[in-house]
């Protein structure tokens, strides 16, 4: 009976694939299985990518292209004079998504958003833990419950939201992933049945895209949702097939299995540009690969051995072996995408006669070290091994020993997070929401250290510039100290940032009005596509 | 246990020095018993000591894991310590060691294999999804195996010394020695990259939307109807179950060759051929039926080696069964589906030799010796 | 009880080398298989001097150069260069170092094991033979790739640590082996005649009764020769295995392998030299077992 049920659906299903056959179709090979589609205690950009920019929206977001906030939920928004209240207005007639779970009998109101943001922080919730083990890992991360005093709704349209002291970055952390919107009348309808795990697995958003099926690490398949606030998208299904091989991914879009990947390994982009089905667009990443050096470790506390031994590394030989070509040279922490890059720094130089003439003068011969290489494949550093091999070659030529160390990847960070680690460590970062910030005080800040901070650097100069620049909304003063940031930094070289990965998005040539983001999203909204 | 196997002269041999050897490969060897009842009693008896064994093994493995499993989850931001302790003792890492293996046993024991940390699924049902993917490729890779190999043995031995004995045997050598995961690797970029003639990945093209029914791509796409849809589907398998069926289809054709080169040497046969009987009439009525018992056998152990080789194909060819769920929960530090799949499997493979044991008791005719 | 290997029982002890080089080189692929791999050992022994470049010297002009007879190859290099620039054919001579080391090691290892282990339980039976047998089971349960991935995830990934997995996934088939032909040689003339004539539980097991399994444990071993240099490599593939920049042929192998389609050849070399060594070990094995197994030598 149940056999002859579903026989009888599907056959509904592939009559109303035949008849749908005019409809647009875009597959998308993505690169690893999202966890579930509940994006805010997800960390993964995979993740994201499957839920929170397709199926929700946020109150604010990012613009195509850029770090730049623009309304999206919240038509508009004032920040009272003090830096602390910001009041959002909601805009009016928002739908969410009708499934076969879950018909709503209303548009979105102030109380989907307060509770979006209750459930991650009140943990008398039910939906604070409604999963087994699971953490709000980024509301914890960008230091949320610290900040926020309250957030309230004011009437159906308007959201309060009080800070316990000024944050300038909080706008930009509001239009990142784990700030999606849900829908507060699903959660309570779940509650009420009692199967509250369904909220990860059967979403419900306000996003262009909405939620049809997931076979499990294999496809997940979207629909064009019909009465999305900025209207239906171009494009009426939206595949993800999940293609975890980066060099099976570019095979399938050569085959013309999908139309559009992400994350091509270096070593297949010139097969890829050279098709002429294909187009390969290009950008800036916002990340940053870097060698931390532990400046308390002797003789790495010295600035001038951390400088030679930067100096000794043939920086462009890396960027050619490890990125091919996918990477620039970086000079600063921050990408030269993100406001208040300091381009007057001078970029790092190779020159190993020097470096052994810095390393003799401090007195440092013979120096063995550990040299620490990432286990595991990063935008911002593709290849940790191969990386490791090219300085440690390069090292040898300036006289230092250097023994190639590397551990499992949660074991990797925790070791390399003590104080008393031995020897440089490779590391990096993708930014989260294009504030300077982000960067500074997340990786070299005195009170990161333990966390993020893998060279166990304190400054004072530093620290003074990136706190004063945390409070300030005063975006040219902001500039101003991110620089003197930068050049205390420089000067210091507590680590040596190598590289900032290109992004590279190969396409079917049929693929219309895709935007890269700077951010590392993939989003799929306004993308059409050609007959 | 008599010195001499107290094989009878007249009886087929269990099993010749090759064939056993090529079946020592892939899992254990099967034994006879005196008394089918008392037999399977015993071998049942004997497993549940293994069991145990088998479920601390999986258990203990996972806690010498390096790493940690909270942290495993967290992103790159971290937990803070209060959170960390408190995750820790919603997952009972806080408890005893015997406490906590006591407590996994128990909920085992009552059909819970535990939730997995990343997806936050039930860990037996994300297997019983991925699972019949597996078996799938495992299938058509053992038929591929089968009905290639036991032909070509069977001619190998009846033409001994021939130029195609000659050619089999060294295309089989070579295929037992390959690197299967360098093989698909090599077939990608000839037939998927060169000729364009088969997908690169996947189970079927994406334009087809059938939700599963019994899992299995082929019946499902027969189920609906869909013709070209089982068409893209074994368009699909046909690589993977190539790459994965390569060595079983080796071990196969040898081992039939040296069964059948033995049996066609008994008495009996010879016996047979002196009576008048037709060369094709002895090797069908004869030799075959006898030399295809321990074939079978072989067939049936080859279990665990097709999970491992399942390990790398899939990852090869993208194929969602368990041997890629495996490797990336291992990758992933998955704790929980790790400890879990490895028990699942070790189970399963379990079962399928015990039930080959039985088997082979049934129709090996020597079952009564000693 | 069935032995697990009714060959045994007829082995008799090699009456000289004579015999035994007059059957293997009956077969002509035993002795190409022996050719070749005397070959390699050779190369594995001499490499720094065959090598024409050192393994890891990275020539930073010459990143993915093609073989010798592509046109835009670099007469330097013969098999051409890999990502950052080293020689694949000095990396592949030294790495026949690795493979072959990995195969002695690892047969050594797992012989030892398995031998002892097999020759316990079958000599004194009771609860040390069940004890034995059933971790051996417990062992053969996993598939053996699986096992090895999980036990080289605890130990850390390393070419040794790899080594290890792999012996102890192998040694069972040792143990069962010998037990099975323990049990068959222990209630034999001979050995009653060396019992009674006061011989020790350790040179009965030891001097007396293992000499008798010779046969199929040498073939036995060649076999595991070959499957342990396949599941090294595997191992290496799936990044498991050596670490780079050791030039272990499944590891370059796996480090190659985004270039599939760029550069082929990084990708093709290390695979084919996997499969000449592990094909030069099996046809040896064939050999063996023809020269050793009486029994075959009739057929």
């Amino acid at each position: 009976m149940k056999l002859m049920k579903t026989l009888l659906a599907a056959t509904a299903m592939v009559a109303l694939a035949a008849g749908a056959a005019q409809a647009k179709q875009l597959v998308y090979c993505s690169e690893a299985s999202p966890a579930h589609f509940d994006p805010g205690p997800l960390t993964g950009g995979n993740d994201f990518d499957a839920s929170s920019h397709t199926i929700y929206n946020r109150l604010v977001d990012f613009k195509p292209g850029t770090t730049e906030v623009v309304p999206a939920l919240a038509e508009s928004w004032e920040i009272s004079e003090d830096g602390k209240v910001y009041t959002f207005k909601l805009r009016p007639g928002v739908k969410f998504h009708t499934q076969p779970y879950f018909t709503p009998t209303r548009d979105l109101t102030a109380d989907d958003v307060v509770f979006s943001f209750m459930r991650q922080m009140d943990e008398e919730s039910p939906w604070f833990n409604y999963l087994e083990g699971m953490t709000w890992d980024y509301f914890q991360g960008m230091d949320m419950p610290k900040y926020i005093e309250s957030i309230e709704a004011v009437d159906d349209l308007t959201v309060k939201l009080t800070l316990t002291e000024p944050n300038a970055p909080m706008l930009a952390n509001l239009a990142m992933d784990f700030a999606a919107i849900v829908s507060k009348e699903y959660a309570d309808q779940l509650e009420a049945s009692g199967d509250l795990a369904a909220f990860s697995t059967q979403p419900v958003g306000t996003g262009p895209f909405q939620f049809v099926d997931y076979q499990l690490d294999t496809v997940i398949r979207y629909a064009a949702f019909p009465d999305y606030w900025e209207g239906k998208q171009p494009i009426d299904d939206l595949i993800f097939a999940i293609t975890t091989d980066a060099s099976v991914r570019a095979q399938r879009l050569l085959a013309g299995e999908c139309d559009i990947m992400p994350y091509p390994a270096p070593a297949d982009l010139e097969t890829l540009q050279a098709d002429e089905k294909l187009t390969v667009q290009e950008g800036e990443g916002l990340n940053i690969g870097y060698l931390a050096y532990n400046t308390t470790e002797a003789p790495f506390d010295n600035p001038d051995v951390r400088k030679a031994l930067t100096m000794a590394i043939d920086k462009q030989a890396i960027i050619d072996a490890v990125y091919q070509g996918a990477g620039q040279d970086a000079k600063n922490l921050i990408p030269p995408t993100m406001w208040s890059y300091d381009e007057a720094t001078a970029a790092d130089v190779y020159d190993p006669e020097k470096a052994k003439e810095m390393l003799e003068a401090a007195g440092v011969t013979n120096l063995t070290t550990d040299l620490w290489a990432i286990p595991v494949s990063r935008p911002y550093n593709p290849n940790g091994q191969r990386m490791a091999e090219l300085i440690q070659s390069d090292w040898a030529k300036v006289g230092v020993t250097a023994n190639i160390v590397t551990y499992e990847w949660t074991e990797y960070r925790e070791r390399g997070k003590q104080a008393d680690r031995k020897g440089p460590f490779m590391i990096g970062w993708t930014g989260d929401n294009g504030d300077p910030d982000n960067f500074f005080a997340t990786l070299f800040s005195c009170s990161a250290i333990g966390v993020s901070n893998y060279s166990s650097w304190c400054n004072d100069d530093f620290e003074a510039a990136i706190q004063a620049a945390k409070t300030t909304s005063d975006q040219e003063e902001r500039i101003k100290l991110y620089t003197t940031a930068q050049e205390v930094f420089k000067a210091e070289e507590p680590a040596l940032t190598i590289a900032h990965s290109k992004v590279f998005m190969p396409m079917n040539k049929r693929v219309l009005n895709y935007t890269l983001s700077p951010l590392g999203t993939h989003s799929f909204k306004y993308v059409d596509v050609a007959e | 246990m008599q010195a001499d196997n107290g094989r009878l002269k007249d009886q087929p041999k269990q099993e010749t020095g090759l064939s056993q050897l090529a079946a020592q490969r892939w899992a254990g060897t099967p034994r006879a018993r005196p008394n089918m009842l008392n037999y399977i009693l015993r071998r049942v008896a004997l497993l549940v000591p293994t069991i145990i064994g088998i479920s601390i093994c999986a258990f203990a493995f996972v806690r010498v894991l390096p790493g940690d499993p909270i942290l495993a989850m967290a992103g790159q931001h971290g937990v803070t310590p209060e959170r960390y302790e408190i995750l820790r003792e919603q997952f009972g890492y806080n408890l005893p060691i015997w406490q906590q293996y006591f407590n996994y046993l128990w909920s085992v024991m009552q059909g819970d294999f535990g939730i997995s940390l990343a997806t936050k699924r039930p860990v037996l049902t994300e297997f019983m999804t991925l699972f019949p993917a597996t078996i799938e490729l495992a299938l058509s890779a053992m038929f591929l195996a089968v009905i290639i190999g036991i032909p070509a043995g069977i001619f190998a031995a009846v033409k001994r010394g021939s130029w195609f004995d000659q050619f089999t045997m060294g295309v089989a050598l070579t295929g037992y020695s390959m690197p299967i995961f360098w093989w698909g690797l090599l077939l990608i970029i000839f037939f998927s990259g060169y000729l364009g003639w088969t997908p690169v990945s996947g189970r079927i093209a994406l334009t087809f939307f059938l939700r599963p029914i019994t899992g299995f791509m082929l019946i499902d796409t027969l189920l609906y109807g869909n013709w070209p849809a089982f068409v893209s589907a074994l368009r699909h398998l046909i690589l993977p179950a190539i790459v994965l069926g390569t060595i079983p289809l080796a071990v196969i054709a040898r081992q039939t060759r040296s069964a059948m080169l033995e049996v066609l040497g008994e008495d009996y046969v010879r016996t047979a051929k002196a009576k008048g009987m037709s060369p094709n009439r002895v090797v069908n009525v004869h030799a075959l039926r006898n030399a295809l018992i321990p074939v079978v056998t072989t067939i049936g152990l080859q279990v665990g080696l097709l999970l491992g080789g399942a390990i790398l194909t899939e990852t090869i060819f993208t194929w969602p069964g368990i041997g890629k769920w495996m490797i990336d929960s291992i990758s992933k530090r998955d704790y929980v589906v790790v400890q879990s799949g490895l028990l699942i499997i070790a189970l399963i493979v379990m079962a399928v030799n015990l039930i080959v044991d039985l088997l082979y008791a049934l129709i090996n005719p020597r079952i009564r010796v000693q | 009880m069935a032995t697990t290997t009714p060959t045994v029982g007829t082995t008799k002890p090699v009456s000289g080398l004579r015999e035994f080089w007059f059957y293997f080189s009956v077969n002509r692929g035993a002795v190409i298989g022996l050719t070749v791999f005397t070959i390699l050992l050779f190369v594995a022994i001499f490499a720094p001097l065959i090598a024409p470049h050192l393994p890891d010297a990275q020539y930073r002009d010459a990143l993915l150069k093609p073989p010798i007879w592509d046109a835009n190859s670099d007469p330097r290099f013969i098999l051409g260069t890999d990502p950052v620039g080293r020689d694949i054919l000095s990396r592949l001579i030294h790495g026949a170092r690795y493979s072959l080391f990995i195969g002695f090691f690892v047969v050594i290892g797992a012989l030892v094991v398995g031998v002892l282990l097999g020759v316990l339980a079958g000599y004194f039976r009771g609860w040390v033979d069940a004890l034995i047998m059933r971790i051996m089971d417990i062992i053969l349960a996993f598939p053996p790739l699986l096992l090895a991935l999980v036990l080289v995830a605890i130990l850390g990934p390393g070419l040794f640590n790899a080594m290890i997995a792999i012996a102890l996934v192998l040694q069972p088939h040792f143990a069962r082996l010998v037990r099975a032909a323990v049990m068959a040689e222990k209630n034999r003339e001979y050995v009653t005649a060396a019992k009674l004539s006061g011989a020790g539980h350790f040179r009965l097991m030891l001097i007396t009764i293992l000499p008798n399994c010779l046969g199929p444990l040498i073939v036995q071993a060649t076999l595991s020769f070959s499957n342990a240099i396949l599941e090294a490599a595997a191992l290496g593939f799936l990044g498991m295995g050596a670490q780079p920049p050791t030039p272990e042929w499944g590891t370059m192998l796996a480090s190659a392998r985004e270039f599939i389609l760029k550069a082929p050849w990084v990708v093709t070399f290390p695979g084919l030299a996997i499969l000449i060594t592990v094909l030069a070990i099996n046809l040896i094995g064939d050999g063996l077992r023809d020269a050793l197994d009486p029994k075959l030598k009739r057929s």
